[in-house]
This record gives structure tokens, sequence and C-alpha cells, in this order.
């Protein structure tokens, strides 16, 4: 079996992982991820995977040795944020031409290229990724990036994770892999702290980590290594001497969490911070993972006032939407966000769930999402195209709360729609993040723009339209049109009635 | 002559390039009913589809063969059929775009013959939908090839061969892919006014220009060239041809059809539209109508009210070989002067004719490296990071454009389009202008004698 081979085996096996425990020896071998259907697919490969999960990594040169379309088509598409150095956005990649391909010179144009970024930008390390083609003709990364360390005298990662052996999720945890094989660990700080903690699978979308690390500064404790939004190098290196873990985004970077705990001691939970009652109860796990490993006791109490306070001042920003938003319906269509939190933050002011996607929720999540949803019915594991039309068309919700991938399908269908994945504007994260995202629910659904996008043409039958037109005499015969049009309302005229 | 300068670096630095079956898939989405399939790893789609919904805010149809490592090392026709297969049951579209990634041509296998014995196995069940093949490996060209290679294998698999009678009113046009949806409106609209009809392949105005469908969600492409107009391409009196890249497709047309075709490298500016419009003259047989001349005087007026901005400005410029053309030959018909610019690929005959000294070919790095000290940046938005470390405004071209609304709807051809580009950069230069300081004028800061500054703009004309 080659190294890969076994890596992915390995993290197929991932015990911590919820899925896995159900599952018997030999269905966890056949992994996580179901077969494509050729024609039918969707997502990204496990090279994209693992590039989300390293390249918020602000301060490294990320290097894809591919041809153009792993990295050209891809490069700077990402909201994460950085406080600092900006060379993660800087685009490396070997581009491959046919000629390096036929010739068999990927070797030598990667350890060239490795020299060029060491040379002009001098970065503390430089990770080089794999990718379909490059496995395919047998460049062994691995050998190319000991030699450049060597001889470069930085270090040089590999993050061995060509597209073709899977989806972006194993693509995620191959990345946590390579962090613990090359990175973590192999620098010592000087400062280390009983109050220090490190926070696995925060992205740092649209810097929405700020509004999180302010509360952990007043209680006094330390981030040492935010892995991978607004990370240095150095940070992550020495991650190995935190205290405490939470992990944040739920499955990606599990075997890195629980492999760190194995190798360091470091205990870790899962949880995370959107909506207010996981952002608390996020705190509150971290001071109790801190205390059990040493910090003084008085951190609980700390936590515990400064949750009171926070969740008073936020639940009273959000009591004011009540009357604009109460009794509005959303569907929750995204994995990504964990939807049991957001839901319950949503129900809280009167919003009404109408749907919610449990694609990437684990299984306890699904329990607490079929308590507070009453309904069972209304979780899906995913919803095709045409099925999310017609529901949003129908009027069934509105507002769908989603990642960019069906985004159009409710514009088009003409129903509010906000992102909460990947590319998204605004920062969601505890408890400010909350208010803010039921803020721009808020101005999504009361957008004057709905009324006239789902007002037909004049020319169309429209009724409403009677009243606003001035009563002048070259008007009056394009109204008498309208009575003679087909005199069945449409639909969404209705709508309009109800949600002013 | 331009010298062409080759690419030496290893690492490519923040690319310019888009890929190669990405552009083909974009010829395919110009056609109705259809939706265009990757041959490869499901990551190579993902990226495309992501990359082209973030330019167009479009829904965009495309698919994957998602071939995994163990289907690539044994060959990947199985996936191929059975990829065609789904579509057709699930989508039933008219067409079909199959375009290889680098992944499956650098395994190696016969496609277009794997892919007539898949048709002929299949003929029941996929009986009403053309099939087509681009040969689009990554590792090689950019938007340009793989468009214009899309373009080609649906005239030869499509199009009706042999001399056809032909309707004296009909032409055909084969835009190259720089031209914005706006940009193809126009020209059907142009054409148009001379009693003529245009068939345009591919017409992304028809299918990505934001309109929908009202009642249905349709998975394929809704709007752009029908299959049968491309069967009867054989029937235009004339081809036009818009863009060096489009001269393959065209020659293709005319070998099998016998139609002629005539090559506009680029319709921006004046004399280029007066040839154009002239053409139109001649094969309609009536004189430019009284709109068309009203164009071309207010393009008159916006040279003479623009040129002021233009002259003397350097312009650093990366872009594919015929929209680099296009932009040069505009830039220096106002007086400018090309002070950097970048290409994706040598070996376009079009780059010697750029109005440059040189061409480099290479990435958005080495127009940061050439652009200190220009007046203007143009490309597509990845240069809004090279734009702000320089502090040197940026006018987005070309693709992707995911930063700004509006670029399939803006302008870019014939009188009105020209026109409009004037506007677009002179505003630019206007908002971007500095007061003049004490420090800024002094004679004696920074004096430059002559020998030793750069050749002044007017010595290359
Ligand atoms: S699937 Fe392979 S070739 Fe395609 S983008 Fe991913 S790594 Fe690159």
């Amino acid at each position: 079996m080659s190294p890969l081979t076994v890596k992915i085996n390995d993290v197929f096996n991932e015990p911590a992982c919820e899925k896995n425990r159900s599952k018997d020896a030999k269905a966890r071998q056949k992994g996580c991820s179901k077969p494509l259907t050729p024609g039918a697919a969707a997502g990204g490969c496990a090279f994209d995977g693992a590039k989300i999960v390293l390249q918020p990594i602000t301060d490294v040169a990320h290097l894809i040795h591919a041809p153009l379309a792993c990295e050209g088509n891809s490069w700077d598409n990402r909201g994460a944020a950085s406080s600092g150095p900006t060379l993660w956005r800087t685009s490396f990649t070997t581009d491959l031409t046919e000629l390096d391909v036929v010739m068999g010179q990927g070797e030598r144009k990667l350890f060239k290229a490795i020299r060029e970024i060491k040379e002009k930008h001098a970065p503390p390390a430089i990770f080089v990724y794999s990718t379909c083609v490059t496995a395919l003709i047998g460049d062994d990364i691995e050998a190319v990036c000991k030699r450049a360390a060597e001889k470069f005298g930085l270090p040089v990662v590999p993050v061995n994770t060509p597209g073709f052996v899977g989806s972006k999720n194993l693509g995620n945890k191959l990345a946590g892999e390579a962090l613990l094989d090359h990175v973590i660990g192999t620098v010592e700080p000087d400062d280390i702290g009983p109050f220090d903690i490190n926070i696995l699978g925060e992205f740092n979308l649209s810097g929405e980590f700020w509004l999180v690390k302010p509360l952990l500064d007043r209680l006094g404790i330390r981030v040492r290594a935010c892995i991978p939004g607004d990370a240095r190098y150095l940070d992550v290196a020495s991650a190995h001497r935190a205290r405490a873990a939470m992990m944040v985004c739920s499955t990606a970077l599990i075997n890195l969490a629980r492999k760190m705990e194995e190798r360091w001691d470091i205990p870790f939970f899962e949880g995370s911070f959107y909506g207010i009652t996981d952002t608390s109860e996020a705190l509150r796990q971290i001071a109790k993972l801190l205390v059990n490993k040493g910090a003084d006791l008085e951190l609980i109490e700390r936590t515990e006032t400064l949750i009171a306070e926070e969740e008073a001042i936020a639940w009273e920003k959000l009591e004011a939407y009540r009357p604009r938003l109460e009794g509005k319906r959303v569907l929750l269509n995204t994995g990504g966000v964990k939807s049991w939190s957001v839901a319950h933050a949503l129900m809280e002011i009167g919003v009404e769930i109408v749907g919610t996607s449990v694609k990437k929720s684990t299984v306890e999540d699904k329990e607490r999402i079929k308590q507070i949803l009453k309904d069972e019915n209304h979780m899906f594991e995913s919803m095709p195209a045409r099925e999310l039309y017609d529901m949003l068309s129908e009027d069934k919700a509105d507002i769908m709360l989603s990642g960019g991938r069906t985004q159009f399908i409710a514009l088009k269908a003409k129903t509010p729609w906000l992102d909460i994945n990947q590319e998204r504007q605004h920062p969601y994260a505890g408890y400010e993040g909350m208010v803010e995202l039921v803020r721009q629910i808020d101005l999504a659904i009361h957008n004057p723009i709905w009324r006239q996008v789902r007002e037909p043409a004049p020319w169309e039958y429209q009724p409403a339209i009677e009243k606003e037109l001035p009563s002048t005499k070259s008007d009056t015969e394009t109204v008498h049109d309208f009575k003679k049009a087909s005199p069945q309302e449409p639909t969404v005229s209705a709508t309009f009635e109800e949600s002013r | 002559m331009t010298r062409i300068l080759p690419q030496t670096k290893s690492a490519a630095v923040n690319p310019l390039k888009s890929s190669q079956p990405l552009g083909a898939a974009l010829a395919f989405l110009g056609v109705n009913d259809a939706i265009p399939l990757f041959h490869g790893s499901q990551g190579c789609t993902s990226f495309a589809l992501v990359l082209l919904v973030r330019h167009f805010k479009e829904a965009v149809p495309l698919q994957t063969t998602a071939m995994d490592e163990v289907a690539t090392i044994l060959g990947g026709m199985d996936h191929l059929e059975e990829a065609i297969l789904n579509l057709k049951a699930r989508t039933n579209p008219e067409l079909i775009g199959v375009c290889t990634t680098a992944l499956v041509e650098t395994r190696g296998e016969d496609f277009a013959r794997g892919l007539s014995n898949i048709k002929m196995m299949r003929a029941k069940e996929l009986a009403g939908t053309e099939i087509v093949l681009a040969n689009t490996p990554d590792f090689d060209g950019a938007i340009e090839e793989g468009w214009a290679k899309a373009v080609t294998a649906m005239i030869q698999r499509i199009t009706l061969r042999g001399e056809q009678a032909r309707q004296r009113k009909k032409i055909a046009i084969l835009p190259g892919w720089n031209l914005t949806v706006a940009d193809i409106e126009h020209l059907r609209e142009t054409v148009e006014s001379f009693g003529l009809k245009a068939v345009i392949l591919p017409d992304l105005s028809g299918s990505l220009d934001g309109t929908v469908p009202d009642d249905r969600w349709v998975p394929t492409t809704y709007g752009g060239t029908t299959v049968k107009d491309i069967h009867e391409l054989g029937t235009a009196m004339q081809c036009i041809a818009i863009g060096e890249h489009m001269r393959r497709p065209a020659e293709v047309l005319e070998r099998l059809t016998g139609v002629p075709y005539a090559l506009f490298q680029s319709l921006t500016g004046l004399k280029d539209t007066d040839r154009f419009v002239s053409l139109l003259s001649a094969i309609s047989g009536t004189p430019a109508p009284a709109k068309i001349r009203r164009r071309r005087a207010q393009l008159q007026d916006a040279l003479l009210d623009g040129h002021f901005h233009f002259g003397g400005k350097k312009i650093a410029i990366a872009a594919e070989p015929d929209q680099l053309y296009q932009l040069a030959t505009f830039f220096t018909g106002m007086g400018a002067e090309i002070a950097a610019a970048v290409s994706t690929t040598g070996t376009s005959k079009i780059l010697e004719k750029v109005p440059a000294e040189q061409v480099q070919v290479g990435d958005l790095g080495d127009l940061e490296g050439f652009a200190a000290g220009a007046d203007l940046l143009v490309t597509h938005s990845h240069g809004r990071q090279a734009a702000e470390r320089l502090r040197i405004p940026l006018m987005r071209v070309g693709f992707p454009i995911f930063d700004r609304l509006g670029s399939q709807h803006k302008l870019t051809i014939l009188y009105q389009g020209t026109r409009d580009l004037i506007f677009d950069v002179a505003n630019i230069f206007q908002a971007s202008q500095h007061a003049p300081t004490p420090g800024s004028l002094d004679p004696f800061r920074n004096r430059e004698m002559p020998d030793d500054s750069r050749p002044p703009t007017f010595s290359r004309h």
C-alpha cells in the first residue's frame, strides 16, 4: 500500500467520528464518501478540501503543483480574513505545460519553483500541494519537499491530497494529517501559560472570529493557535503546548483534535460559535477544560458572569426584531453552519423554521433539531434543485439561508436569500454575530425590491396596479386592457399583502 | 515587430489564465438546451462552476464524469458513458458538450473513438441529443483555445456538410469569447438594422443574460444558438469571425460548406467598425441606416472629448491574446502608450500586431513587476491585489470579474461600445487625478535628462 493509501485508511478509521462509531470495521474501511455518480455529482475534490483548511495560514506561501486548472480556476476565492500578512492570498502554481508532463520535468520544476518563492518572498514556510495529474505521473512531492527543505533551510511541507482520492471532507482531514506530520510540535514556544487554548476548524470568514476573540481576551484566555483562521506558521508549529482545544466545524478536523489529545494530552470538545446558546456553551466548556487542566477555579465564575451579561445584551437586541420577524418562515439549507443553535435562536424570537438540511449535522445535532422542530418532515438530507425551486416559488418560505450553490434557485424563485457559507459578506459568530445574522435576515426579507420583482408587468393582469395608475386620459385605455385580461390573480400578489 | 518573451519562471505567481476546459464549457453554454460535461475528476468541475457562477451571477449547468483514482488508472470510458446516460435521462438536453481535462488527457485515451462507440451502442437511448467532444487539457491553452475548440467541434459534428442553397439575407457570426452579452446583442441588432439575419454561434446573450423562464427550474441552458441553427450554418451567405482565435472554426465552416468568411481581429475602434459596417452594406445592398451613422458621429465626438485624458498615459494590460490586441489598439488609438503587455500564450499570431514593444507570456505577477509607474492596470478581477499594492487604478476586463456587477452588460464593440470604453477609461483617470502640489511640480526634484528617460510616445508611430 502506498503511504497515501495508508493515510486515507487511517483517516477513514477515525474512532472519534460520530458516524464511524455506528459502523462495523468493514463499513469503516469503505470510507465516508459515497461513490459519486458520473453526470450527477457535485462538490469539491480532496485538494480543494486541503487547501480550504490550510490556506488561511496567512504568512505561508501555498504552492500548487499542477497544471493550471487546480489553482488557476480557484485562487483568491474565499473570505477568510487576515490581521496581518497577505502572502497567503498570492497564488503560486507550477502551471505544468504539456511539455513538462510529457518530458517528466514536474519534480525539477517544483524544486525550482520552491527556490523562486524562497528567494523572492522568504516566507516562514512553504506548503506544497500535489494534485491529480502530478500524482498520476508519479511526482514524489514528499522527496522534493525534503530536499528543498534541507537545501533552502526552511520548512517545506508536502500536502499529499490529489483531488481524485476523494471528497473535500477527506481533503480537510488529510490536511490535518499534514499538519500533524510536519508542522505541529516543531517549534517550542517560550511563553506557555495556564490559559492557552487552540481553536480548531475556525476559518475566520469575514473576520468573524474577531467577534469571539475579545470574549476570550476578557476572560484572560489566550488563543495559542486558531487553525486555520488568521493563523501564522509559528502559532501552528507551537500549538502542541496549548492546555485545551475547541473543535469548531463539526467533522473537518476531528482527526487533528483527537490526535493532538493523544500525543500532547490536549483535551478537546466539539462546539460552535453560531447562535447564542452554543456560544455560551462553548465558553463554558473552554473554561471547564482549562480548570480541569489546572487553571484557577475562579475562571468558571468569571465565565458565567460574562455569559450572563453578554446573553442578556444579545437577547435584548434580538428582541427588537421580534415584531418584524415573528411568524416569518425560514428555510435553513446548509451544512456549514451548525443548524441547531441558529435554529434555536431564530425560534426564540418567533421565527418559524420550515426546513433544515441536516447533511453535515451530527447524530446528536439531529436529535436536538428534531426536538425543537417538532416535525421531522422538516429535516432533509439534501433537496434537488427542482424541488427546492418549486418549494420556494410556491411561497413556502419567506427566506432561504444557504451557500452560494443554491443562491440562484432562491433568487430566480424571487425569494429572499442570505449567504451563510464561505463567500458571505458578514460575520455571524458569537453573540454579536447572531444579532448581525438576524439583522441581515430582516434586511433581506423587508427589502422593497421583492414587491417590484414579483409584480407582474402592467401588460399582464394585476389589479393592484389600477389604483396606482394616474388617471390621465391617455392611460385610461390601458387600464381597460387590464380588466379585459385574464382575471386570474397571480399567487405572488397575495404574498405581498401578507408580508407588508 | 512586437517581441514575444516566453515564460521562464517555474512558479507562476497569481495566474492570468483560466483553464482551457472552462473556455470550452463557456462556448457550450452559448447553445440552447445544452449542458457541458467535464471529463475528469469532480474537483475541476466544482472549481470551474464556482468561478463561472461568481462571474455571471447565474446558475450554470456544468457536470462531471467524476473520475476517481481507480477509474483514472483503468480508463474512463465507463464513467463517460454513465455520465452521458445520466445526463440524458435526467435533463434530456439537445446538446452535451464533453470537455476533457488534464487528468484524463494525461492518462491518454482515444476519446473520439470511445465516444462514437458509446453513441453507437446507445443510439436508441441517446436519440435527440447531440454529443460534441472538445479535447481541452488544462496543461495547454486557456479560455481562448478552449472556446475556439468547442466551436470548431460543434461545426464539425453538427453542421450539415456540403454546398447548400444560400439564403441571401443570412449571415453566420462566430464571436470570440471576449465579447460580452451586451456586445452580442448589439451585434445582432446592428446586423438586423441592415435587413439581415444573424445566426450567432455561440450566443451567450440568450443564455447568460440573466433572464429566466417564468415558471420552472431548467437544469440546462435556456436560450442561445439552437442545434438546428448550427445544423443549418451552411446556408449563410457569409460568415464573420471576430478575433484571431475564431479563424480556425471559420475555416472549418468554409471547408465543410463553402461559406466564405471575413475575419475581424477586433471590432473595437472607429476603423474596424467602419470596415464592419461597409461589409454589412455590401452584403445587404443597403446603405448604413441613419441610426448607425448617428452612432458614428457620437463616437467621433467621444474621441474629441476623450483624447485629452488618454494622451501620454501608460497602460499595463494582461489579457488573452485577442483581447490584449483589442484593448491595446484601442488605447494606442487614443494616444496612450502600452507600457506592459502580458498574455497567456505565445502561439497566437495576433501577438505580433499588438502595439507594444514586447509581450510577456506570463501571469499577474509579471504584470505587477512591469506595471510600476503605469497609469492604469487593465485585466480581470484577480488584478485587484496588484492594483492595491501598486496604488494604480484597475479597469476590469475579461474573465473572471467577480467583484463588480454588470460586466456582461458592458458594451465594448462597434461605434457605441468604443464610445462607452472611452468614457469608462476617461472617468477612471479623472477619478484618480491628483491635485498638483508644490512638491510634485518642483523642477529641481527628480530631474530627468532626455537621454536617460524612455523614448517619448510619439517615436513609435
Ligand atoms: S480534481 Fe484533481 S485536477 Fe481537478 S482540481 Fe482537484 S486536484 Fe486538480
